[in-house]
């Protein structure tokens, strides 16, 4: 095991004028693990990634990637780093096969057997023009100019974005592939929950540019609950609950969302006398859903309890 | 052999999805005592899930005494040990029992009509091989 985080920030802080886009960021990114970077749109996750590849000056903070200083990336470390960003960058003229002798000379490293193999994955034919490519093969194509220098940390910028079911699935299978090699880390953002459910082993969730969680996938779900009680007549008021995300109330029945479900929480229910409690398994996305959504929306607002990952 | 599939989207992780078809698959007789299961790898990229899924359920499925992992050779169904203490198992068994009667009467069937059905639907499952729990 290789001790020190593949990523790791304290502090990590960017202001755009008087708002800040990311603030006070602490994450740790252990080597070998697969992690889904998630939050809304505008929650600072492609700010968050320009300032690891030290594309952006950070306002204040620090961090390191690959053991080398984010303000000072050496180009060694920068070939060890796959980036595929929101919008790939190819020239139109060239075919699917230059694409890949143009990009080789860049890398020492170089792979051509990955190239053609991620290339193939996809059905990209060598001879295509980049120009005739659909969204999916481009992406196709981007990965496989990422992958065939074999970089220990890949980091993507919502990959997922704009792909149809059978490209994005393509795209999810080369990322297992990828964990064959224990120690290769993957960093991807993503809105997608059911490739997130797919491949990931953590999660980090970015809300208005702070950090909410950063931990296993199961462990963010165990986290979030959801209890139904019911009632013979109008469910009660709802006390003051630590950890409450969201409340439904239909005439005889209460249901009750909230994260870190405790003890304490149990027995505030329990206070209000339902018929039946029962606890509801709930989906990662439903978890997600619940944790980051409007608390007002949709839902009967009864405390504003600020939730702490 | 067993056909696994999984649900992204689903109230039951995926981890989950797996141990529960391949208890039920045992129980069911549909895998039986020596019958192999893919490896790790080749289930996950088969199901396109993360490798470590797979491990979490596969190692459950072993700390439970139903799968067994032979050195060099792969992934077996063993002879079951006491899975769960009695008390337990009911704790599990009860509240499917309740949905089940509960699905029943709404669809007016009778608690004699259900008793029947219950008791042909018994005489459909194969014993597993291995025998009961009751030879260990």
């Amino acid at each position: 095991m290789n001790e020190q985080p593949v990523i790791q920030t304290r502090g990590l802080t960017k202001y755009f004028g008087a708002k800040p886009a990311v603030y006070d960021l602490n994450l740790e990114v252990p080597r070998g693990c697969v992690l889904a970077f998630l939050g809304r749109n505008g929650s600072g996750k492609t700010t968050t990634i320009r300032m690891l590849l030290g594309l952006l000056e950070p306002t204040r903070g620090e961090g390191s990637i690959l053991g080398h200083d984010i303000r000072a990336l050496p180009p060694e470390a920068r070939e060890r780093i796959g980036y595929l960003t929101e919008e790939h960058q190819l020239y139109g003229w060239m075919s699917v096969k230059e694409c890949g002798g143009f990009q080789s000379q860049f890398y020492p490293r170089w792979n051509e057997k990955i190239f053609r193999g991620v290339i193939g994955h996809f059905s990209l034919k060598p001879a295509a023009r980049v120009k005739d490519l659909s969204r999916g093969e481009r992406a196709g194509l981007c990965l496989g100019l990422m992958l065939a220098p074999e970089p220990e940390l890949l980091i993507l910028d919502d990959p997922a974005m704009g792909l149809d079911p059978v490209a994005r699935r393509s795209l999810v299978e080369s990322m297992i592939y990828l964990t064959r090699r224990s120690d290769r880390t993957i960093f991807f953002s993503s809105h997608q929950l059911a490739d997130v459910e797919r491949v990931a082993d953590y999660i980090a969730v970015l809300d208005h540019g702070v950090l909410r969680a950063c931990c296993p996938v199961e462990a963010f779900r165990g986290s979030v609950k959801e209890v139904h009680l019911r009632f013979s007549g109008v469910p009660p008021a709802l006390p003051k609950i630590p950890g409450l995300l969201q409340a439904f109330r239909t005439e005889r029945e209460l249901r009750v969302t909230c994260v870190h479900y405790s003890r304490a929480i149990e027995q505030a229910l329990q206070a209000l006398a339902p018929l039946q409690m029962e606890m509801a398994p709930i989906s990662l996305e439903d978890a997600f859903i619940s944790y980051l959504g409007e608390r007002g929306e949709k839902s009967f607002i009864l405390s504003e309890t600020e939730v702490q990952p | 052999m067993i056909n696994l599939n999984i649900n992204t989207g689903s109230n039951t992780p995926i981890y989950k999805q797996i141990t529960d078809q391949v208890r039920m698959a045992v129980a069911s007789g549909r895998l039986a005592v020596d019958d192999q299961l893919p490896s790790i790898r080749a289930l996950a990229e088969r199901l396109v899930i993360n490798p470590n899924t797979v491990a979490r359920a596969y190692a459950d499925l072993a700390r439970e005494g139903l799968i067994e992992s032979r050195a060099g050779r792969g992934v077996f169904v063993t002879r079951k040990r006491k899975m769960f203490m009695r008390e337990e198992g009911w704790r599990r068994l009860e509240p499917l029992m309740d949905a089940v009667i509960g699905e029943a009467m709404v669809l007016d069937f009778t608690p004699l009509e259900l008793r029947e059905a219950f008791e042909k639907k018994l005489g459909q499952w194969k014993p597993r091989k291995g025998g009961s729990r009751n030879d260990e």
